[in-house]
């Protein structure tokens, strides 16, 4: 079931026009802003289909900035975003890529960026504001926002699973749904775990002190 | 508590004689383990979000960046009051809220999707001109929204409810079922009559692309959503007099989806076909955004 509550359907409370082009766009944005973890010096955005062609009439440009600027779909700051962006010192570029074999029409990267790291996500936004994330930094994910997540990059090492799953089973944590992507072979892997509970953030910290794990984020759509 | 297609709907509302809102509100509870209350609260939000955005495009002069839509609402209100419309007063007074809200929406207001943001104008369109006749309480307007959304629920997860996807069909003419279902309960029908009230209106929907003007949601989306509040009301109307769909509910969801799967690329929200790529469509882009959106980067 794509849509499993009412709520996707009748809502979200959003600033118009368009649920797939503005809200599912900010929310694909906030996804981005939450796993960064801050704010960025360079927003890179790139569209895919539907998005390309009309991205500018449903301000699917300003969304996807809001979003990474930490606004809610709500959120009257929106239609002010890149203004917003500017007067802070990010940079936004975008890209319109109408050659790449997309999965769905409404598609976009975003790629942020500062000194010291930078992310890549991909989004789609299949319809009422609902998205699903479909890839991160190069892991091909399969991320619904319906449950809260928790992402754990680490080495490609043996017990990996273990060590994190014995954290989650101390704080009493319920895995909804768990899966792995790798690029190769002991390099480095990407963990996606969806709970059912919002998992505290000692919890996270916790995950991140383990051996070999590079980061851990928390993502609650 | 669990549905999966409108047959099973109906069989649940009868089998445990509870109208087809309280199955939805049973569902919620049991997929998202909040409480009733925490449930009724969040609706009542999204009520109450629903009723400013039909008070501020009645009453307040609102118009879009673009200037291709605002003021019909207020238009159609200042008619209703001379009293000689012809489609009747009840009517109108659905299509004005509807476009009412759809205005809200195209100037960057605050709405509540249902299903989407492009169709958003009918549900509360039909609500807030319904409740007042029916003298229905607040409690029966949030479960108003319950039942369309039970409806949606079906339709999002067997079809689809976005342009991009399946053609304005699958938006407004989504959003045009749920509607005429929730009528049918308020109303005082059957979930059977739900059932019918939502397949006699998506079928007059079928085969609607989605090919608004610049890309904007506003030309024609508003004027869908007019639309659409009319066909939901008289939908429901049919079904109350006991009209029954021959093709039943869940295979009228089911010919939108395999539409909405064979519509090509260009009737698909790109801006590329059927009224966007008419001389008047593409003139006004031109004006908007000084050309072409095709390939246009920022």
């Amino acid at each position: 079931m794509k849509y499993r509550s009412v709520f996707d359907i009748i809502g979200p409370v959003m600033i118009g026009p368009s649920s797939s082009h503005t809200a599912g766009a900010a929310r694909i944005g906030r996804v981005a802003r939450v796993l960064f973890g801050r704010a960025p010096e360079r927003i890179d955005i790139t569209f895919f289909g539907s998005f390309a062609k009309t991205h500018k009439g449903h301000g699917t440009d300003i969304a996807i900035v809001g979003g990474v600027l930490g606004f809610d779909t709500s959120d009257k700051r929106i239609v002010d975003s890149l203004e917003i962006a500017r007067r802070s010192g990010v940079s936004v570029v975008f890209h319109i890529d109408e050659e790449e074999e997309i999965t769905h029409p409404n598609m976009a990267r975003i790629k942020l960026q500062d000194k010291e790291e930078s992310l890549e996500i991909t989004g789609i936004s299949i319809g009422g504001g609902k998205i699903e994330i479909t890839e991160i930094n190069g892991f091909t994910v399969k991320l619904s926002g319906n449950s809260p997540a928790l992402l754990v990059l680490h080495k490609d090492r043996f017990g990996m699973i273990a060590s994190v799953s014995n954290v989650l089973t101390r704080w009493q944590m319920n895995i909804a749904a768990m899966e792995v992507a790798r690029k190769s072979k002991g390099s480095e892997a990407l963990m996606v775990i969806e709970t059912d509970q919002d998992l505290p953030e000692d919890a996270v910290r916790e995950i991140e002190a383990i051996p070999h794990v590079l980061k851990a984020s928390l993502l609650s759509l | 508590m669990q549905f999966k297609t409108v047959a099973e709907l109906v069989q649940l509302s009868a089998h445990e004689n509870k109208p087809i809102s309280e199955i939805m509100i049973l569902a919620e509870i049991e997929v998202s383990g909040r409480t009733r209350e925490a449930i009724m609260q969040e609706m009542y939000r999204n009520l109450e979000i629903m009723e400013q955005a039909v008070q501020r495009g009645t009453m307040e002069k609102v118009a879009s960046r673009s200037g291709l839509s605002g003021g019909d609402a207020r238009k159609l209100q200042a008619y209703i009051k001379k009293g000689k419309t012809l489609a009747g007063a009840e009517v109108l007074d659905a299509v004005s809220k509807a476009i009412a809200t759809n205005e809200v929406n195209a100037a960057m207001g605050t709405i509540v999707a249902t299903p989407t943001a492009g169709a958003c104008g009918i549900i509360p369109g039909t609500l807030f001109s319904i409740a007042p006749r029916l003298q229905a309480t607040r409690e029966a307007m949030v479960r108003y929204l319950f039942t369309a959304g039970a409806i949606g629920y079906v339709i999002a997860n067997n079809a689809f409810i976005a342009g991009a996807t399946g053609g304005c069909q699958a938006e407004v003419g989504s959003a045009t079922a749920m509607a005429a279902a929730a009528i049918v309960e308020m109303a005082g029908g059957t979930a059977e009559q739900s059932a019918h009230a939502t397949a006699i209106a998506l079928k007059n929907l079928l085969g609607l692309v989605c090919d608004p003007v610049a890309g904007l949601v506003e030309v024609p989306c508003v004027k869908r959503n007019a639309m659409g509040a009319a066909i939901a009301t008289v939908a429901a109307d049919m079904a109350l007099a006991g009209i029954k769909s021959r093709i039943p509910c869940d295979e009228v969801i089911d010919a939108m989806y395999r539409i909405g799967k064979t519509m090509p690329h260009a009737l698909r929200e790109t801006a590329l076909g059927g009224l966007a790529a008419t001389p008047t469509g593409k003139a006004l882009e031109a004006k908007i955004f000084g050309g072409p959106l095709k390939g246009k980067s920022e």
